[in-house]
């Protein structure tokens, strides 16, 4: 009696969560790659319905592949998706060359002000993503704080273009992502035990050489959560390029929204969405697995 | 030590990798006391000034917006904390059990998934959905809150598993031996153990919803923008002194909201320590 109300609690437990996200999470992207294969059409949804009924019987089963084969053949959409992922490797390069040392920083600072550091890196993370973007408009523009103040200074005479610029992007994807590269950084670093450098030092290496041979091989899944969790979201990063970046190259992002909301294409937009998730699987089962290492370690 | 040395490279990175991060906000924040409109010209005559905060307390657009986002915040971060809380509890005391690994898999994928896809495809499924079964009928805040609710349970659950990780389960177990009832052992024992984490689960769902602007994009009805939207839609246009104001309110509303709640917890988690270490030192 107790032991099945224990199951029947246990179920429960682990049952609710899992049918919301089987629900709301897994669904979604199956009906995604169903409308994928179908064909626009005039109508409220504007896709064709795959299964033919009449009578209750299913008499055809419309499948069409024309929206893929559209995503290979249109430039528009090869370059965007290239951009897209050139973008995301080359911010993810430098959100961790700006990230490690603030992480090593804060990591290997006095408790008391570890706490102040990190709360510093935290902030930023629960104000609005939008809004931090916005802000840096207000620097780039050619009449904004930073062309202003190095007219001022007497550095250049024509303000430079900073704004709808590759820079631009890098700068905004930098700026909103860095403490998502920092905080694992952060969590892998803070454990390591500080008598292996002391040993290491002992034993005559210089600080470089035992920061290259011991914390940063020590450092690797840190490294690897953090790059993941900028990697993967900026593949598919809408605002920041649509708000600083370049009109004539889109991001993927981009590109889904506008066939979305602007062309009304849902099949061609579920099959761009399809596409990417396919492109980003490996990254996505990569950051799967080390969190659920770094679960199991604890 | 042999730290000294090197220290010089890593401060002066840190210097600048905080500058980079709070600059721009502070330089919106200084620019929404402005009085010229044109944002970039400091008006020292006028300046500092109020008027474009009392401005958005006549724009009803803004107001009805932030009315709204509020109360999907709110219920967000409520069925957020409920769901994320039992998912947390599952991944960190559940052990091995069927469907661990689609259960694992489904609980961390929103927190990387890229936004426009998850928001086009819950999109697409409430149309299906109310194409069957008639439920949800139009788009507004229930198709809102549910997206909302996907994808902020993750961040909870992940603060709650990491916060259970950190203790071991020997309370729990004591608690059995003495013949507690599951349902008590989680009442008394573990719920005040991990209520810190709920806490600021709860605190980070209401954000996220609050700031979202992708996914609200997609499951949002005509005549149900969320403050982001309103936003978003002023600001693709260019910066405006309104704008300023108004995100310095939202950015100093966090800000304030954050340091209280973090002090605060803090002090608890301190005065938790303490006693323990009195009731142990008492054995």
């Amino acid at each position: 009696m107790a032991a099945r109300g224990l199951r029947l609690g246990r179920l429960l437990v682990i049952g609710v969560p899992m049918g919301w996200l089987l629900l709301f999470f897994l669904a979604p992207f199956l009906i995604d790659f169903k409308i994928s294969l179908s064909e626009v059409r005039l109508a409220i949804p504007p896709y064709a319905p795959l299964l033919e009924w009449a009578d209750g019987k299913l008499v055809a089963l419309h499948l069409h592949l024309t929206n893929y084969r559209y995503l290979f053949t249109d430039s528009l959409y090869v370059s965007a998706y290239g951009y897209s992922l050139k973008v995301a490797a080359v911010s993810t390069v430098l959100c961790l060359l700006l990230g490690y040392p603030m992480a090593l920083g804060i990591a290997r600072a006095e408790p008391a002000r570890r706490n102040l550091l990190l709360m510093l890196v935290i902030l930023p993370f629960w104000t609005s993503f939008l809004l931090r973007v916005y802000a840096w408009m207000g620097l780039l523009r050619n009449n904004g704080l930073i062309n202003n103040l190095l007219l001022w200074a007497g550095v250049i005479d024509t303000p430079i273009q900073m704004m709808q610029t590759d820079f631009a992007v890098y700068l905004g994807i930098v700026y909103s992502y860095l403490p998502f590269m920092i905080l694992p950084l952060y969590t892998n670093l803070e454990k390591h035990d500080g008598t292996l450098l002391e040993a290491a030092a002992d034993l005559g290496a210089k600080p470089l050489a035992a920061f290259l041979r011991v914390t940063l091989p020590l450092s690797v899944p840190g490294i690897l959560a953090g790059a993941l969790l900028v990697f993967i979201p900026v593949v598919g990063e809408y605002v920041i390029p649509t708000l600083l970046g370049r009109p004539d190259q889109l991001m993927i992002g981009r590109v889904l929204s506008d066939e979305f909301f602007a062309n009304r294409d849902w099949p061609v937009a579920s099959a761009v969405a399809m596409l990417m998730l396919l492109l980003l699987v490996a990254p996505i089962v990569a950051f799967q697995r080390l969190q659920n290492n770094a679960s199991e370690a604890r | 030590m042999s730290h000294a040395r090197r220290s010089v490279l890593v401060p002066s990175v840190m210097a600048f990798g905080f500058a980079f991060l709070y600059v721009p906000i502070l330089a919106m924040i200084g620019y929404s006391f402005n009085n010229s409109r044109l944002v970039t010209v400091w008006d020292s005559a006028n300046s500092p000034t109020l008027k474009w905060y009392s401005a958005l307390w006549r724009n009803q657009q803004v107001l009805d917006a932030a009315w709204l986002s509020f109360r999907i915040a709110l219920l967000n971060a409520t069925g957020a904390a409920i769901l994320g809380t039992l998912a947390g509890l599952v991944l960190a005391r559940f052990g091995r059990f069927r469907g661990r690994t689609l259960f694992t898999a489904l609980t961390t994928a929103p927190l990387v998934m890229p936004e426009v896809i998850t928001g086009l495809s819950l999109l697409l499924l409430f149309v299906a959905m109310e194409q069957t079964i008639g439920w949800p009928a139009g788009r507004g805040v229930t198709t809102l809150t549910i997206a909302h609710i996907t994808f902020s349970l993750s961040y909870v659950a992940v603060i709650v598993q990491s916060r259970l990780a950190g203790f071991d389960l020997s309370l729990e177990e004591a608690a059995m031996d003495l013949g507690a009832r599951p349902v008590t052992v989680f009442l008394r024992i573990t719920l005040p153990l991990i209520a810190p984490a709920i806490v600021s689960g709860w605190l980070l769902a209401f954000t996220l919803s609050w700031d979202d602007l992708v996914i609200s994009q997609f499951v949002a009805g005509p005549g149900s923008s969320t403050l982001p939207m309103v936003i978003f839609s002023k600001v693709r246009l260019g910066v405006t002194p309104d704008i300023n104001a108004l995100a310095t309110l939202m950015v100093l509303t966090v800000a304030v909201g954050v340091v209280i709640a973090t002090v605060l917890l803090r002090r608890q988690e301190r005065r938790r320590e303490r006693d323990l270490r009195l009731a142990a030192g008492a054995d």
